[in-house]
């Protein structure tokens, strides 16, 4: 029985003219590329954060302090290398590396840009791709996580292995709302695979009518990359670093490299899924019929979303303070995933009838907009909850003595300053004097 | 990627990279899965079976299930072992099992059922037989998750949602079991907050601890705006344990300082030390220099001196 009506080939990016060299070229590039992204991406994250802070920022250290990040590169690797006696030796070198090899392997199949002529031969701007490339990049991240995990538990020390516990629960939680925001771009696209995902958005991209998963895969990238305001596996206000705190040198700059590169990679993810991949925005692609959507143009439009996003990040660090951690799980399992299980229904059922009978989308659309009307008003027409009653208060301000504990004190709610001294004295004065207009004696009472 | 299709060939031969992938990967999912049975500390055990997982994954992979690969190492290895580490963790960082068994003779229960099994199994694996390969061609239609799409919601979709349905039972019996009926209402941050002001508790932070010239720690109470040595001051957990210094001394000490404040202010310095402020002179000098600085004129005296000039 064939369900799908229509079927989509699997894959876009015709991968056919590769040899063993352009892979190597492609696999190496993409290496380079996330490492001196990263540098930059440090140097930037603290420039524009220092900026928004209102001070210069990192720039003693090359222009516009450019070469900080290498310089505390450097720093790094120089310094010692401790290894605590509590640790669980194996586990405890192995986790870093597990989280930055992890993190290295998403943009295999990220597509940078379409078919292009590298050195001769005919080839896509990406180093692979296949039918379940993106649940291949939920699987490096889940099991990147495992890096910071086991970096925790095999200090031996409390901190981290709070920290790693801390850092599972955001895991199981968040992954769940992310999975579950990426599924509809699979319904819409019909495709896991990156490259048809990119094609799917020539018309639109898939940020606008997947509004909704895109706010949400938003939101969980940011608890994904363990970044503020979801920074609790390493709060550092709480838990010293959390996972890394027993980390140092190398070590340390592996796990901070990771971290990094993971930012890069959920950008990355959401530029291709939800923003239209290495696609030129609108205006700009409609110049001389797609000029700027062909040859190594798109590399261009690809980074500028990537930064984009990047700058996303900052600005939310920038401006959000850290979750409390029950508010934060409170979000995760109450609000994101009910909400990204309903968005997914949706999506399904909208698509479902548009292909099983042939209705327009755009009168689809029209039915559920006004199921959403006829909710409102409905939900206009059920009573208010009753507030429960405030306590009674003395009706009428009432006069107290300030002084009456030996200290000034002030007034409480439904309480009033008598007049002070100096106004006493004044009333006296006119009382004796006879005048016929009695001062104003002003009282403000405080307080509800 | 697109190199692995094919890999088992119309005639049923593996391929030299699957086989030495096969070869490469054996080895090392037999030792992590005895690691799992030998391993002291449970978390290393949940390693060893991730890197099972992991390798089936890339075996399965190299069989072009594309799909299945992932989703194992998505679903079993990002998910439901990461909930293992999360439960061993929080059951603690090396906990030991004891040995001791609570059930009398389960360990010879245990081994009978174990050779019981792997007599079965023997049998019928030993017995089982192929019919002759089909090719990927054959088995896979259209891309990878396509055909086992076509395969979970055609062939086998009645068997899928019955899992379905036991597997959203046991959630749901799950959360039935442990849950609780609140008997009290929630409190939360506010209520906390509204209950300090109504029983007009300290709304501000407590005092911290005293500074004084010649000690400064935890176990000493400051000193209130009346010259007396606040209680709250000092850390409850110190207080509980008797840690506290004395208080007594501090008041007393405060007391010879409050009297030579006064002295100081009243008149010119005396002459001689009073009396029993002869032993502790130095802290006195001190205390009175540092109490000093709350009187009035004791601000720089450069500025003092600008203010008189103009």
């Amino acid at each position: 029985m064939r369900i799908l009506t229509e079927a989509v080939a699997p894959v876009t990016a015709d991968f056919s003219n590769d040899t063993w060299w352009i892979w190597l070229i492609k696999a190496v590039a993409i290496v380079v590329f996330l490492l001196t992204s990263v540098l930059i991406a440090i140097w930037f994250e603290r420039k524009v954060v220092a900026r928004m802070q209102v001070r210069p920022g990192p720039n003693v250290h090359g222009p516009f302090g450019l070469l900080q990040s290498l310089a505390d590169a450097m720093k790094l690797l120089v310094k010692e290398d401790m290894t605590v006696k509590a640790a669980d030796k194996l586990v405890y070198i192995v986790a870093p590396m597990i989280a930055v090899f992890c993190a290295l392997l998403t943009f295999a199949v990220i597509p940078f840009g379409p078919n292009v002529s590298m050195f001769g031969v005919n080839t896509p701007v990406q180093l692979t791709d296949f039918p379940v490339a993106v649940l291949y990049i939920l699987a490096c991240a889940s099991v990147g996580v495992y890096g910071i995990v086991l970096g925790g538990w095999s200090s031996g020390s409390t901190y981290p292995l709070l920290g790693a516990v801390r850092s599972t629960a955001q895991v199981i939680s968040y992954e769940l709302a992310m999975g579950l925001s990426l599924v509809s771009v699979f319904i819409l696209a019909g495709s896991m695979s990156t490259s048809q995902i990119v094609t799917s958005q020539t018309a639109v991209w898939w940020f606008l009518p997947l509004l909704p998963a895109f706010v949400i895969y938003i939101i969980s990238m940011v608890g994904e990359t363990n970044r503020l305001p979801f920074d609790l596996p390493e709060a550092e206000g709480e838990l010293v670093s959390g996972y890394m705190t027993e980390y140092s040198s190398m070590k340390f700059a592996w796990f901070f490299l990771a971290e990094y590169i993971n930012m890069l990679n959920v950008s990355a993810v959401a530029t291709t899924l939800f923003l239209g991949g290495w696609r030129a925005p609108w205006p700009i692609s409609a110049i001389n019929d797609g000029m700027f959507n062909e040859g190594w143009w798109p590399v261009l439009w690809f980074l500028a979303k990537l930064w984009t996003l990047m700058f996303v990040f900052v600005w939310i660090r920038g401006s959000v303070l850290r979750f409390r951690y029950d508010q934060f799980m409170k979000i995760g399992w109450k609000v994101l995933i009910p909400a990204a299980l309903v968005w997914v229904v949706a999506v399904g059922v909208v698509q479902g009838v548009r292909q099983f009978s042939g209705l327009e989308l755009r009168s689809v659309l029209f039915v559920l907009a006004g199921i959403v009307v006829v909710g409102l008003l409905i939900s206009f027409l059920i009573p208010e909850k009753k507030q429960p009653v405030p306590p009674q208060r003395p009706p009428g301000p009432q006069e107290y003595d300030p002084y009456a504990g030996g200290y000034p004190v002030p007034p409480l709610p439904g309480q009033v300053l008598p007049p002070s001294p100096r106004k006493q004295r004044a009333a006296a004065a006119a009382a004796d004097g006879e005048s016929s207009t009695t001062p104003q004696v002003t009282q403000e009472v405080h307080g509800g | 990627m697109s190199a692995l299709p094919a890999a088992l060939l119309e005639s049923g031969e593996t391929t030299t990279a699957e086989a030495v992938l096969f070869w490469t990967l054996g080895p090392v999912m037999v030792l992590a899965a005895l690691g799992l049975l030998f391993a002291k500390k449970a978390v290393h055990a949940a390693l060893a079976v991730i890197v099972v997982m992991i390798s089936l994954a890339f075996l399965y992979v190299a069989q072009d299930a594309v799909f299945l690969g992932v989703v194992q190492v998505v679903v079993y290895t990002g998910a439901v072992m990461m909930l293992f580490l999360f439960v061993l963790m929080l059951v603690g960082v090396d906990s030991s099992d004891s040995l001791v068994e609570t059930i009398r003779g389960q360990r010879w229960i245990g081994l009978l059922a174990g050779i019981g099994l792997g007599v079965v199994l023997v049998g019928v694996v030993g017995r089982a037989t192929y019919g002759p390969p089909v090719g990927l061609t054959g088995a896979a239609v259209d891309d990878n998750p396509t055909g086992v799409a076509h395969i979970i919601f055609g062939q086998y979709v009645f068997a899928f949602e019955v899992v379905g349905a036991l597997l959203v039972t046991a959630a749901l019996g799950a959360l039935v079991l442990t849950h609780r009926q609140r008997l009290t209402p929630r409190v939360g941050q506010k209520e906390r907050a509204d209950a300090r002001v109504a029983a007009g508790a300290t709304l501000t932070p407590l005092p911290a601890p005293g500074v004084y010239a010649r000690h400064n720690a935890m176990d000493v109470p400051a000193l209130g705006p009346d010259g007396q040595p606040l209680e709250s001051s000092v850390p409850r957990v110190l207080r509980v344990r008797g840690q506290e210094a004395d208080a007594e001394e501090f008041a007393a000490r405060t007391q010879r300082v409050l009297a030579g404040v006064s002295q100081v202010r009243g008149n010119p310095p005396p002459k001689a030390a009073p009396e029993g402020a002869a032993v502790n002179a130095p802290d006195l000098g001190a205390a009175v220099s540092d109490s000093g600085q709350d009187g009035p004129s004791t601000g720089p005296a450069g500025v003092i001196g600008q203010e008189d000039g103009k």
